[in-house]
């Protein structure tokens, strides 16, 4: 920016000349109703995302009696019961745990079997490798609805149907298509020279991937890192056919998804609201606290 | 470098390839098997009827209704999505009441903004389905959206909302709406920002108003961006199983009115006496619409890429 611009636009302008100070008007009103219009619209779609999220969570410290008959209203006092009850009485807390048993070792095997995939297919010229990546990269591409029916008899005959080890393998499986593809290409956006170096000094491929490239990775890692925790998380098509058998094993959003039904039998509004909440509060906490990094991972792979 | 290179690529490889081939490349493969098939899972052998189950499929009016929900859910779901999210991070980037050093001026708190818009991207589409289908409760004075409307005096426009076969599958596309909104304003928000400020500064020196930067400078060079995220936005339209399936009366109802595609696949396979013959050959149906739309999507947006 030079000065001299700064000068008609800028606040600061000291003695702006007299058919520049009538543009400048006319430009700052232009921002003003602008200014309006836009605070109007943002604040209108942050209501909209908001407020229903307030009201699922001020509604699981009210009565099932007040949910219903005050939809609208504060809790007049605080009924942490409801939070008990999804908890203990609705097992979500031993569904929180066995998500997050899953995420954690499906999340970990990911990252550590994508990147070692991702570095040999960026790194290493040999036939076949074109071959091998477009098979990763083309896993993108089919809705995984279609398979459900052949990987239901797959996981059955491998004896890993409805297991919670079977769950990490499968989410494993299913997130590498995105992972190899994104860290392929961040593999290949790093110096080839640390590598070299380390190789003359006679350390092996495997000691310099996990000591050199690795490290040196790290941004890549966390993005798709956070990409994979939360898309693992939010699961529920994969665990609602293949991991359908003991209630035990369910994961979070199988007993959401149960406790909704069971709701609507037993009307216990207070429990499904203080379910929804406990299973909304950790992943918004956790995403506030690092917004900039979820954003950034979110999106990393539509800015390429 | 040669020293044993290639049993470093295999050792590197072989896990998960074979994981990857086991789970995800044969079972897409026995799809289209299964699908020349009368299988029910009863027998272990498969009876070979070829393609039956395709013909069987394009006289299956419950098929064609849903397929026509997906495209109607294609049709109208991206482009409300995008629309709205170009248009709030327009409102974020240059709404801002005095210009910038860019030219262009953000909002004041555009980062608060940004954070709230993109809460519905980090739950789970369960909780927001069940969230919903709580809000669109049709009880004229328990529901939310209901009681909502009669104490601002609109209870003539209260609704059994999912409950009405003519306006469910809006209800659901409204929430599909919602949920994916902030996704696309961050998205967009940051490839305007990785536009370089020498651009504007020279529209600018051009007397360009802010309006006519975004639609003369802003949208083109996002061009790229808003083709990446229209392919996004139409996978995740020809899905929508999980709105559906959780939220939608009866499964898909009323009246099959909300049914799509991959919930008939999954009714057919898991519910309905387990035709997974029936359910292979929707499975390949399904992916020549999705092949269709993205190579079809992909033509249509393919130009000269500028590059800055």
């Amino acid at each position: 920016m030079t000065t001299e611009t700064m000068q008609v636009d800028g606040e600061k302008a000291a003695v702006p000349p007299t058919a520049s100070a009538a543009r400048w008007k006319w430009r700052s009103s232009e921002g003003g109703v602008l200014n309006a219009f836009s605070h109007v619209f943002l604040l209108v779609w942050a209501l909209m995302v908001g407020v229903p999220l307030l009201w699922a969570l001020w509604s699981s410290f009210k009565t099932s009696g007040e949910i219903l008959t005050h939809p609208w209203s504060l809790p007049t006092d605080f009924h942490f019961d409801n939070w008990s009850r999804a908890w203990s009485k609705a097992n979500i807390g031993q569904y929180f745990l066995n998500t997050a048993f899953v995420v954690g070792l499906s999340t970990f095997g990911t990252m550590l079997l994508g990147s070692m995939a991702a570095y040999v297919l960026a790194r290493f010229e040999f036939p076949g490798n074109r071959f091998i990546y477009f098979l990763f990269v083309g896993g993108m591409a089919f809705p995984v609805v279609m398979v459900l029916v052949p990987l239901f008899f797959v996981t059955k005959n491998l004896g890993i149907l409805n297991t919670l080890p079977g769950l990490v393998l499968i989410y494993i499986a299913y997130s590498l298509p995105f992972t190899v593809f994104f860290m392929t290409a961040f593999f290949r956006t790093l110096p080839t020279t640390v590598a070299e170096a380390a190789l003359i000094d006679g350390a092996s491929h495997t000691r310099t991937f996990f000591q050199i490239m690795l490290p040196m990775a790290k941004p890549g890692i966390i993005s798709i890192g956070i990409f994979n925790i939360l898309g693992q998380w939010n699961q529920y098509l994969l665990p609602l056919v293949l991991n359908q058998g003991d209630t035990k094993n369910w994961v979070l959003t199988q007993g959401l998804a149960d406790l909704a039904v069971q709701q609507g039998y037993q009307g216990d509004w207070g429990a499904l609201f203080a379910g929804l909440s406990i299973a909304m509060l950790p992943v918004l906490a956790v995403y506030i606290v690092f917004q900039k990094q979820v954003q950034a991972g979110l999106t990393a792979g539509a800015l390429k | 470098m040669r020293h044993g290179k290639y049993r470093f690529i295999i050792g590197f490889l072989a896990i998960p390839l074979a994981l990857y081939g086991v789970l995800v490349i044969s079972p897409f493969l026995q799809d289209f098997q299964i699908s020349l098939t009368s299988w029910s899972g009863l027998t272990p052998e498969k009876n070979f009827i070829g393609l039956d189950n395709y013909q069987k499929l394009m006289h299956n009016d419950l098929f064609w209704k849903a397929l026509w929900h997906n495209v109607l859910l294609l049709l109208f779901v991206p482009v409300v999505t995008l629309g709205f999210g170009l248009f709030f991070a327009f409102m974020l980037n240059v709404g801002g009441r005095r210009r910038g050093s860019a030219g262009v001026a953000g909002v004041r708190g555009s980062g608060l903004y940004k954070v709230i818009f993109f809460f519905p991207q980090v739950l789970s589409i369960t909780i927001i389905a069940i969230l919903w289908q709580q809000i669109y409760n049709p009880d004229p004075e328990n529901g939310m959206l209901n009681s909502l409307l009669s104490s601002v005096g609109l209870s003539s426009l209260q609704q059994s909302w999912l409950g009405d076969s003519s306006i469910a599958l809006i209800c659901i596309m409204v929430v599909m709406v919602w949920a994916n909104v902030g996704f696309y304003v961050v998205l967009f928000s940051a490839g305007m920002a990785s536009i370089p400020g020498e651009i504007y500064e020279a529209a600018l020196l051009d007397g360009a108003s802010r309006v006519k930067t975004f639609f003369r400078i802003t949208l083109p060079l996002l061009r790229d961006t808003v083709a990446t995220a229209w392919v996004y936005m139409g996978i995740i339209a020809m899905d929508a199983f999980i709105y559906v399936q959780l939220m939608s009366v009866n499964v898909g109802g009323p009246d099959e009115s909300t049914d799509v595609v991959p919930l008939l696949l999954y009714k057919t396979a898991f519910r309905d006496n387990s035709q997974y013959g029936m359910a292979a050959a929707m499975g390949v149906a399904m992916l020549i619409v999705t092949l269709v739309f993205a190579i079809l999507s992909m033509r249509l947006s393919r130009r000269e890429r500028i590059e800055f």
